[in-house]
């Protein structure tokens, strides 16, 4: 039962203000698994340069938010453009991080494996990783301080430690966006403030950034904007205009345990 | 009379070189050859949690064949090969849909996939013998590596270069180094991350159904020697002898190697002492070498464990 569309398709107009192709742009996205939407008519348009935190409860559809911009769920109906283009003309300037938990650790590659996979998308079909590209990955891998682990195998790290591998992959990819699932996940308070750092780092060097977040207590202070998300976009925009009490009621709306703990975090900030 | 013959070394190990020595060298070439093909596609069968996605290939490859012979009138290896790989793509395209468009786990759908597949074999197979063709049940079950030295042999230029199955298991083998050599790197981050390696642009759906493709020619070369049901075992004891012993993809390919060599000389000698089936020998010998691997390994070993309980290679720290 998709909601009948009137809306006029704006194909056209694609574009900011200054010419330049918004970074992501989705028009009437909708998603269903098995028939049953899990994602109705989003419409987000992000601009270059920002920090944008997803928040939303469970089963709000952010992870399938961002599977759907990858293309790797079909959407029922809408479209999806990235600088402009489809994501396979711009697969090369998107970097992913998935959830921690979607992968084997205990599968037989080392970390500096596991970085370097993050250039293969560049390298296209049966090219091997070059010393430029061991260069870089050791490079972020410096970055996210796990260069001293560069030969150990990943199960043998800690969850904070996996999840900077994970952000060293997303580095070495040199991507203009970046979409991550979870990065805060299970890690310790040290990966935290550096993982908040990095995205801090990342935007100002102009990179783009949607992040998948679950803690409410902490959102505020880490994006300086936010998209709330409960099947349907609730709220898009600055940290300051939309983490209100009233949105954040409409996102998690019923749920006891989580309105409570919303009522606490408002009260906190005001 | 006693169950186990005595053992003579000299019987056991010199005689089988000494009288009909070409007869047991393709014997071995043949076993090292499946040892290898399977064990360098297994280990990628591991890697992605698809150990009984083996089995029900080498099962529903059965009826792949006898309908491509039934089609073709002909056992010519083209025929054969494309019946086997279609019955695998078949294979694992019922498996997906059945699990997705219903609320069966994915082990249910395999096992009626492949059981009923492996049935409609069988009723075929009694048709056909009707009409006055006879296939084998139990060489399709267990093979008779034995006989593969009886094939008639290939020759070019009018020279025998040696038996049609040897033969097609050595091109086999070669055409699985070299893919896994053109797409290592492909096939490792689609195995490890699917949801990043689609990401990055590659196709992983192809990836998936390439990988099931020379799984399907693999099985049924190896089927003539080793049977539908051992060619299991050559899928997934090297595979899992080598991860106790590496962890790093590469280092496990060449241990695959080293494994199948191992496991095919032993065997076959195991089978010459005990008089059985050449087959099972060799699956014996491999999983004794599973045995010492996780037993003595100096990485993740059991002795090591039960020595150093907080070493490396223990999964505790992922939970830290």
């Amino acid at each position: 039962m998709n909601p009948p569309s009137t809306r006029q398709d704006s194909q056209v107009d694609r574009t900011s203000a200054n010419g330049a192709p918004s970074p992501l742009e989705i028009h009437d996205l909708t998603v269903a698994y098995h028939k049953k939407p899990v994602l109705y008519g989003i419409d987000l348009t992000v601009p270059a340069g920002t920090l944008v935190g997803i928040i939303g409860p469970n089963g709000a559809g952010k992870s399938t938010l961002i599977k759907a911009i990858m293309g790797q769920l079909p959407a029922t109906s809408g479209w999806v453009r990235i600088f402009g283009q489809s994501f396979k003309e711009a697969c090369t300037r998107v970097g992913y991080v998935p959830q921690r938990e979607s992968v084997d650790w205990d599968f037989p590659v080392s970390v500096m494996d596991v970085v370097l996979m993050g250039r293969y998308g560049r390298l296209g079909l049966f090219k091997r990783p070059r010393l430029e590209d061991h260069d870089i990955a050791r490079a972020c891998l410096e970055k996210v301080k796990m260069l001293p682990f560069a030969s150990r195998q990943i199960g043998n790290l800690s969850g904070g430690q996996q999840q900077r591998v994970f952000l060293a992959r997303a580095l070495a990819q040199e991507s203009d966006l970046y979409l991550m699932d979870e990065p805060f996940a299970g890690v310790d308070a040290a990966t935290e403030s550096a993982i908040v750092m990095l995205l801090q780092e990342l935007k100002t060097r102009g990179k783009t950034l949607l992040v998948v977040h679950h803690d409410l207590a902490t959102a505020k202070d880490y994006f300086d904007n936010l998209l709330l998300l409960n099947m349907r976009l609730v709220a898009f925009g600055k940290t300051a205009d939309v983490f209100t009490q009233e949105i954040l009621q409409k996102t998690y709306g019923g749920r006891l345990t989580i309105l409570s703990e919303v009522a606490d975090t408002v009260r906190r900030q005001t | 009379m006693s169950l186990i013959p005595p053992f003579d070394f000299q019987r056991v190990f010199v005689e089988p070189w000494a009288e009909g020595g070409a007869l047991h060298g393709w014997i071995l070439a043949m076993a090292v050859l499946v040892g290898m093909a399977c064990g360098l596609v297994g280990n990628y069968l591991l890697l992605r949690r698809m150990a009984l996605i083996g089995d029900a290939i080498s099962h529903s490859v059965l009826p792949g064949l006898v309908l491509a012979f039934m089609l073709a009138h002909s056992r010519h290896i083209g025929v054969m090969f494309a019946g086997a790989l279609a019955a695998g793509l078949v294979t694992v395209f019922l498996i997906e849909f059945i699990h997705k468009k219903s609320r069966v786990k994915p082990d249910a759908a395999i096992c009626i996939t492949f059981t009923t597949l492996f049935a409609i074999g069988v009723v075929l197979t009694s048709l056909i013998d009707k009409g006055g063709l006879h296939i084998d049940a139990e060489c399709i079950l267990y093979g008779e590596i034995a006989f593969v030295p009886l094939e008639p042999p290939v020759k070019i230029l009018g020279r025998a270069l040696g038996p049609q199955p040897v033969l097609q298991m050595l091109g086999v083998t070669a055409g699985v180094v070299v893919l896994i050599v053109l797409f290592y790197k492909e096939l490792l981050a689609s195995s490890f991350d699917p949801g990043l390696t689609a990401s990055l642009g590659f196709n992983v759906t192809a990836m998936h159904y390439g990988l099931m493709a020379a799984l399907s020619i693999v099985v049924v070369s190896a089927f003539e020697a080793v049977g539908a049901i051992m060619v299991v075992a050559m899928l997934i004891i090297p595979g899992m002898t080598a991860a106790q012993l590496s962890d790093h993809l590469a280092t496990r390919h060449w241990l695959v190697g080293v494994h199948s060599i191992l496991s095919g000389l032993l065997g076959l000698h195991l089978s010459v002492w005990l008089n059985c089936s050449m087959a099972g020998a060799m699956v014996l010998t491999g999983a004794g070498f599973f045995v010492l691997a996780w037993l003595f390994s100096p990485s993740q070993g059991m002795i090591h464990r039960w020595r150093r309980p907080d070493a490396p290679g223990d999964t505790v720290s992922q939970f830290q």
